[in-house]
């Protein structure tokens, strides 16, 4: 279970998080939507500690992530996070990629690895990838590289942060369809996304991000047939 | 148009290769000295640009400043007629006894002297190369291998730096090239066991200037030559990416 | 002068040599920078046949030490009775090894303006000149002017290595200096540095602001 309870945080005078409380059940699919700058991607970054807090505070299964002695590092590894830019590692095969923290974080041997990893990106659809370096690959195909390499990590969770934005339209089902495989398998995921329709299909729960706060979160039929805020109405109108 | 009364002896000079060779081994020997400690210096004074305590930015910037927009030739002098300057000033501040220690205070090899200001140099530029080596690769990598769960030195070690290395491999080869060829400036100082030294003690017994120093430049450019082939290989078997 | 034994005639020789210093670096670049415009021009937009021999050529210059292409053409002149003073030889040597960096500077400046922006310069009707006058020449300016600005002070420092033929320049005239009055190495050391940083910092300041200039409107 993620716990986020009244997060605020700021970069200098701009403040991007101005108290955002939410829960996430173990099983659990919610879907964050809203503006571009509404803080959405910010806060995916401080539940696994890749950005520090003002205050408040984030609970993974109990474990206060910002607290002084939590083992970052540690608790990274129940957590995977996938990118808008996908971040492939250019210098290392897309094997490579997947198996490099399978190896040196979890101390796996190089067939164990191995193992994992083909597993993984066969299941992907990049079985016969495995040798090629990323910029050889598609956006699509990098991006699924990408969630690839987080799953290989067995992580509990699953943030997606715009992991369509970036792409070519014609590539975006292919990402949209592997995380649907992975939602259906029970997987924890927060997803950050422009996909409505998306959205919509996948969640259990929905997210409405507006200027650092959460201004309504429920049900999809309720966030898209009768939202209860006219923040959350205007805003739909504007992407439907 | 041109009324050459000249007879060109190349017989003279080919017999000379071999001692030519000699000498363009100890230009080698200089040149990759000077890279290993250039290397060295030039990733601390890269990290110092970025100190938190000033006066070791400043230190920094001046000798990288110093390095880039003084002749090579100068930062040679700089070593060979500055330190014992400095020492004879020391001794006679301090009242240090040099001459106990076993250092002549009024001379210093010009060997050292070639190496060390080379050395300077290189350091100077390769302070700089480093720095755009990191500036290439982006701030994301990190967060990417972080969020995997490497800790701060490992997604160094993994991800940054070898992404570095290959923005910096061209830039050092190219400065090792800068290296081998700077090394001729050491006839200043009065080196003459490098390949320029060598070529310029032989042209001085014998007046045959042009055959000398054109095989000379041949030596060189096969030096270059071998050594960015050299390195293009490299490339090419390291960054398959 | 500062309580040493350094004399304003002293100083006003080395100023001497600094002026001479200057002088080279004047001709060496205007040299360089015609012959690279050329041979920039050339290598950009010519066949393999024409293009790999003149770049060897070029690269030979870059591969082979300078003080020793002073020493080599002074000699050659020398047999060849062409009589040319220190000076003039010095100019000769250093604008064709500029040359040789400056038609890359040129090279790389062509070829990073876009074949479609110049083919929309050529489908809108222009002429191969017009497209070089309008388009090619401002775009690749960009490009090129940063990298030039760091010849030219590259070519500054090289000028210290005419010292191998005879001519005085700035760092010859201290070492002169130097050899008679060894104890004052370190001053006269560091007023020769001052005079090279004196010119060449802000002059490497300019590049670097026309750089980030452009960079940031892009």
């Amino acid at each position: 279970m993620i716990e986020i309870e009244d997060v605020r945080k700021s970069f200098g005078s701009l403040e991007v998080l101005k108290g955002v409380s939410m829960t996430v059940e173990t099983g659990e699919v919610v879907s964050v939507v809203g503006g571009s700058g509404s803080g959405k991607s910010t806060m995916l970054m401080c539940i696994n500690g890749l950005e520090p807090i003002d205050s408040g505070r984030i609970l993974v299964d109990g474990t206060e992530v910002h607290a002084p002695g939590t083992d970052l590092n540690k608790l990274r590894r129940n957590i995977g996070i996938v990118f808008q830019q996908w971040n492939a590692f250019p210098h290392l095969t897309v094997l490579e990629n997947t198996t490099l923290a399978l190896r040196k974080v979890l101390g796996k041997s190089k067939d164990e690895a191995d193992a994992i990893a083909v597993k993984q990106l066969e299941h992907v659809g990049l079985g016969d990838k495995l040798k090629v370096y990323p910029s050889k690959l598609s956006g699509g195909q990098q991006q699924r590289m990408a969630i690839a390499r987080a799953l290989a990590m067995e992580p509990k969770y699953m943030l997606f942060d715009e992991v369509t934005s970036a792409l070519d339209p014609q590539l975006v089902g292919e990402v949209l369809d592997t995380m649907r495989m992975l939602a259906k398998a029970g997987m924890t995921m927060i997803v950050v996304t422009h996909e409505m329709a998306f959205a919509r299909e996948v969640s259990n729960r929905v997210a409405f991000f507006k200027d650092g706060l959460i201004h309504e979160i429920g049900p999809p039929a309720q966030i898209f047939e009768s939202p209860e805020r006219p923040e959350t109405a205007a805003f739909l109108k504007s992407v439907l | 148009m041109f009324n050459i009364n000249y007879t060109f002896h190349w017989n003279q000079a080919f017999r000379a290769l071999p001692d030519m060779l000699e000498g363009a081994l100890i230009t080698l020997q200089i040149a990759v000295l000077s890279m290993l400690i250039g290397i060295v210096v030039g990733v601390l004074l890269a990290l110092a640009k970025e100190a938190r305590f000033a006066p070791l930015r400043w230190f920094a910037n001046t000798w990288i400043e110093i390095a880039r927009n003084t002749p090579a030739l100068f930062q040679v002098y700089m070593i060979y007629f500055g330190i014992p300057a400095v020492l004879q000033l020391a001794a006679s501040l301090f009242g240090i006894d040099f001459r106990a220690l076993g250092i002549n205070i009024f001379y210093l090899d010009s060997y050292w002297a070639v190496l060390v200001g080379i050395a300077f140099n290189n350091a100077g530029y390769l302070a700089e190369t480093f720095r755009g080596g990191l500036r290439a690769v982006p701030p994301t990598q990190t967060r990417a291998a972080r969020s995997l769960g490497f800790n701060a030195v490992d997604s160094f070690r993994l991800i940054v730096l070898p992404q570095m290395f290959r923005a910096v491999f061209h830039p050092m080869t190219n400065q090792m090239v800068w290296a081998i060829l700077m090394t001729s400036i050491g006839i200043f100082v009065g080196l003459n066991t490098d390949l320029t030294g060598i070529t310029q003690e032989l042209n001085a017994r014998t007046f045959r200037t042009f055959e000398f120093f054109a095989l000379a430049a041949a030596i060189y450019y096969v030096i270059a030559k071998i050594v960015t082939g050299g390195a293009r290989l490299i490339a090419w078997r390291l960054f398959r990416y | 002068m500062l309580g040493t034994s350094v004399t304003w005639g002293d100083v006003t020789f080395m100023m001497t040599g600094a002026g001479l210093t200057l002088a080279i670096t004047f001709w060496a670049m205007l040299g360089g920078t015609l012959m690279g415009m050329v041979f920039g021009l050339i290598r950009a937009q010519s066949p393999w046949y024409v293009n790999h021999p003149l770049g060897a050529v070029l690269d030979i210059l870059r591969s082979v030490p300078l003080l020793i292409q002073f020493i080599l053409f002074n000699s050659f002149q020398s047999i060849a009775g062409l009589g040319m003073n220190p000076f003039v030889v010095g100019c000769v040597v250093l604008a064709a090894y500029t040359s040789a960096f400056c038609t890359e500077i040129v090279r790389g400046g062509i070829l990073a303006v876009p074949a479609t922006t110049r083919k929309a310069a050529r489908s809108l009707g222009m002429t191969y000149w017009q497209d070089m006058r309008y388009v090619v020449l401002p775009l690749g300016t960009r490009v090129m002017l940063p990298s030039w600005i760091g010849l030219t002070l590259g070519v500054m420092k090289d000028t210290a290595l005419v010292y191998a033929i005879g001519v005085i320049e700035l760092l010859r005239s201290s070492q002169i200096i130097i050899t008679r009055k060894p104890h004052e190495a370190l001053i006269i050391l560091a007023i020769a540095g001052l005079i090279y940083f004196i010119v060449s910092f802000p002059v490497s300041r300019l590049g670097a602001h026309l750089e980030k200039k452009w960079r940031e409107n892009d």
